[in-house]
């Protein structure tokens, strides 16, 4: 791997990693970077359990009957496997692990601006979990993620008032740290980081926060009025009590299509950050790759009806929520316009992130065009609940926000560890997770258009060889997936110690020391540079820029 | 007929044509889509890689490349929108003179009750080239109803119908899906859908009917004493239901709706729910006293009482506009 060298390191110089021991010291901690680092240990744990649920569910479906577990058991495997990825992995994935360990040093301050609130989110996110982890191994639940009533409200027997509270205690944590990044976003730049120059990682961090902050108080709303409908009788959404289930997945949705730009959004600006570096150039287009943030953000609220398409919504309001659907996608295809044009007549470098990167184009772009099949209404009638939604969702929620969460862990690792993984195994895994990834689910766009739904235990005997497929690719995948693991934990005791930095990268984060100290900085910097300045940094003959926007 | 390894599912209803044909489309679109990016990107990263000497080239942006990439996308975004709208909309605008089959699902199977009479259980034979109505409801939880060869699925609720349609034209037996997660046995939730020739269908109908649908309702309209009020005259307390269905109602607080399945339904089980104007709200409800099937059954009555050659006279408030197409799209109120 060709580091830069950087200045020669004193042995045991004092950083935020090795300036107090024991556990009070992490538990009670409120540094930005080791409550980041107690949410990585936390949702990689979380992580491979739901690994392991969707690991059950791809062995379940090798064969067409139902014979390695009963079909109770798969329908919870499936509920957790969602429960868990989506709340307790993918949601503070990066925002609460990479943000929160980057957002203050991006911007020149000390910490976050509620540092026990950091902590406290922290703490409620365990709290959820410890709830999850006890719903889970006393009896699980069986709904699917998406808890549709009346069957969660009054027909299943398992136990969802308490997976209920485990989202709605974990929310909050969700919440806070949203509000923490706006708030420290705004306030705590260093001298010099306008708006204009700020990293694009911070603009997507903002446009995910404001999601995190006004969707999730309706997904807590929600869960309380499925707990109160199902311990008081109260009608809400049974129609047997005067409900209206429509009601629920409304109210659902409104937080749950979000959500998946909470996912999405930061991943997005970890690529224009690798990019850039990869590529040695500003990021085509800066402005428009920033405002495409909030726009996904704003109208990522608008769409939600898109997921009910035959549910029993009139036509008019699903031709309105069509229409709204095209509109999210133009901002999404403006960024990944931007990127690819980024690459032109760029210095380009293929180190592991720069690989993740890659995958990140290739898989979201699958993704988001499979998207347009979703919001046409003629063929949503036939997709919908098919593999063919659980292929396209799994792209960009695995393919693209794991993608790049993946890619920013090995970009920034050096600095979180102080030490460089081995880069040689990080490329191989890379290709690995990408061959995986679409070895498991590209086979599922074929058998949801064939009509296989999803959420089924066991399925007709000519669906078998594309399931067959789906599970090889599942375990190459897992594959993928264990490996950085392997070497990350390698790497914090044998791993080269890493220079301050190593990719001789733009960004204040950079100018650090790897590990940073505790308050990140010596000196609050003063910034008179914009993001990406890669041309001063490489100190190339700097010819005119043509200034547009 | 199933192959082992399909990668198209088999084409076998008016509307399947409409959906594979913008389908394709999308393919070819989101094809060339992804060879556009993969080799731009695939390019790009080959022939600008890393060497000694060569710099990068600072490039700030492009407003007309951006207006270029934001505006052709949204032609064709707004294309795909029109075209899937139209397709959307013809596969849930039912044709009149459809024959009608009412579908009652629970956990875990489909009951379908043909107008005529016959009765199945996961299960539902139909001809080629009829078109063929569902008046669905669900006695527990959701499900939806979905037949890949006929590109068609709609959620079965419960406490309300939903319609959806199809036109056959393919004879064979293709899988009749639950698409909505309903539980331990939502997989298990299967049925066929066997499409035959007119000639065999006749053959089929003609065995073991109990008679038509209306003829039971009105046996049960007749039971529950709904006739005492709902007269065939002007003197009744509640309306005269000649020509009601199908037809716009006056309420009392001045709303107009039409009387479609769900009006129906809704005015037997909440009766309080819309008074029409000219009458008092003295009905009891039917909630918990007819079963959904029951239900169906006086429903297929109340709407045999404005076909062509009903009895009766038709009354003034609810007879002007019969000939108006009732249904249009699943959701009514």
């Amino acid at each position: 791997m060709s580091m830069a060298t950087a200045t020669a390191q004193p042995v045991e110089r004092v950083n935020y990693l090795n300036k107090e021991y024991g556990v009070a010291s992490w538990l009670l901690t409120t540094d930005h970077k080791r409550i980041a680092l107690l949410y990585l240990l936390s949702i990689t744990l979380f992580f491979f359990i739901g690994g392991f649920f969707a690991l059950l569910i791809r062995l379940e479906l090798l064969t067409p009957a139902g014979d390695l577990v009963q079909a109770d058991t798969y329908n919870k495997l499936f509920t957790m496997h969602g429960m868990v990825m989506v709340f307790f992995f993918l949601i503070p994935s990066i925002p609460a692990v990479l943000g929160n360990f980057l957002v203050p040093m991006m911007i020149g301050a000390k910490d976050l601006a509620f540092p026990r609130i950091n902590l406290l989110s922290w703490y409620l996110y365990i709290i959820g979990g410890v709830m999850m982890l006890h719903c889970m191994l006393t009896g699980g639940v069986d709904t699917g993620w998406t808890f549709y009533t009346p069957f969660s409200t009054a027909f299943t027997n398992t136990k969802i008032v308490e997976a209920g509270l485990a989202i709605f205690v974990v929310g909050f944590s969700s919440i806070l740290t949203g509000l923490n990044f706006v708030v420290t976003i705004h306030r705590m730049r260093a001298p010099g980081m306008t708006w204009s120059r700020l990293p694009l990682f911070i603009w997507a961090h903002y446009a995910t926060s404001i999601i995190q902050i006004l969707g999730t108080p309706v997904i807590a709303i929600t869960v309380v009025l499925v707990a109160v409908e199902r311990t008081l009788h109260l009608g809400i959404f049974d129609p047997k009590l005067g409900g209206d289930p429509l009601l629920f997945q409304h109210l659902f949705w409104f937080y749950s299509h979000p959500a998946v730009y909470i996912m999405i959004l930061p991943s997005m600006g970890i690529v224009s950050e690798i990019i850039a570096c990869f590529a040695r150039k500003r990021i085509f287009g800066y402005s428009f790759v920033a405002l495409s943030s909030i726009a996904i953000a704003v109208f990522g609220f608008l769409v939600w009806a898109h997921h009910m398409f035959v549910a029993g919504i009139s036509v008019y309001a699903a031709l309105v929520f069509s229409l709204l659907s095209y509109g999210v996608a133009v901002p999404s295809a403006v960024k990944v316009f931007n990127w690819t044009a980024t690459l032109y007549k760029g210095s380009i470098r293929y180190d592991a992130p720069m690989l993740y990167a890659f995958g990140f184009l290739g898989l979201f772009t699958m993704g988001g065009l499979t998207g347009l099949f979703l919001a046409a209404l003629g063929i949503d009638v036939h997709v919908t609940d098919t593999y063919f939604v659980v292929a396209h969702f799994h792209y960009i929620m695995v393919g693209g926000a794991l993608m790049g969460y993946l890619g920013g862990m090995h970009f920034w690792w050096p600095k979180i560890s102080g030490k460089l993984y081995p880069e040689g195994w990080a490329r191989l895994a890379a290709l690995i997770v990408f061959i995986g990834f679409n070895l498991t689910f590209f086979p599922q766009f074929i058998l949801g258009y064939v009509g296989m739904p999803r959420r089924y235990y066991q399925y007709p005997q000519e669906f078998q060889v594309l399931n067959v497929l789906s599970t090889a690719g599942a375990t190459v995948l897992g594959v993928g997936y264990l490996l950085p693991m392997i070497y990350f934990l390698w790497s914090m005791r044998y791993g080269k110690p890493a220079p301050d930095n190593p990719w001789n990268a733009a960004g204040l984060e950079w100018k650090t020391a790897s590990p940073p100290t505790t308050f990140n900085f010596e000196e609050e910097p003063v910034v008179t540079w914009e993001a990406y300045n890669y041309d001063e940094i490489d100190g190339a003959h700097k010819q005119e820029v043509p200034v547009v926007g | 007929m199933f192959d082992n390894f399909p990668l198209w599912p088999d084409r076998a209803s008016t509307a399947a044509g409409n959906v594979d044909a913008l389908y394709i489309f999308l393919l070819i679109v989101s094809g060339l889509m992804t060879l556009l990016i993969f080799t731009s990107v695939i390019y790009f990263a080959a022939r600008y890689r890393q060497q000694q000497g060569v710099p990068a080239e600072q490039i700030e942006g492009s407003i007309p490349l951006e207006l270029t990439w934001s505006v052709i996308p949204l032609g064709v975004f707004l294309a795909i929108f029109f075209w899937g709208a139209v397709v959307y909309f013809k596969g849930r605008t039912p044709p009149r003179d459809s024959t009608e089959v009412y579908v009652v699902a629970k956990q875990w199977m489909w009951k379908l009750e043909h107008a005529e009479g016959q009765r199945e259980i996961n299960e539902l034979h139909v001809p080629v080239g009829r078109d063929v109505k569902l008046i669905m409801t669900s006695q527990d939880v959701i499900h939806s109803f979905f037949v890949p060869a006929f590109r068609m699925k709609q959620d079965v609720l419960p406490g309300r119908y939903t319609v959806a349609w199809f036109r056959a034209t393919k004879p064979g037996t293709y899988h009749l899906f639950c698409a909505e997660y309903c539980g331990t046995q939502h997989s298990g939730m299967i049925g066929a859908i066997v499409v035959q020739e007119p000639a065999q269908y006749e053959a089929w109908m003609n065995g073991g009917s109990t008679g038509p649908l209306s003829v039971t309702g009105e046996k049960i309209f007749a039971e529950l004493g709904c006739v005492t009020c709902h007269r065939s005259d002007t003197q009744g307390r509640g309306p005269n239901l000649q020509g009601v269905f199908g037809a716009a109602v006056q309420l009392d607080d001045g709303r107009t709706v039409t009387a479609d399945e769900n009006y129906v339904r809704e005015s037997i089980l909440d009766p309080g729910a819309k008074i029409v104007k000219g009458f008092k709200p003295v009905m009891p409800t039917f909630q918990g006293i007819v079963s959904e099937e029951q239900l169906n059954a006086l429903v297929a009555y109340v709407k045999s009482l404005s076909k062509p050659g009903a009895p009766g006279p038709k009354t003034a408030d609810a007879a002007s506009k019969d000939s108006k197409a009732p249904t249009k799209g699943s959701q009514v109120e």
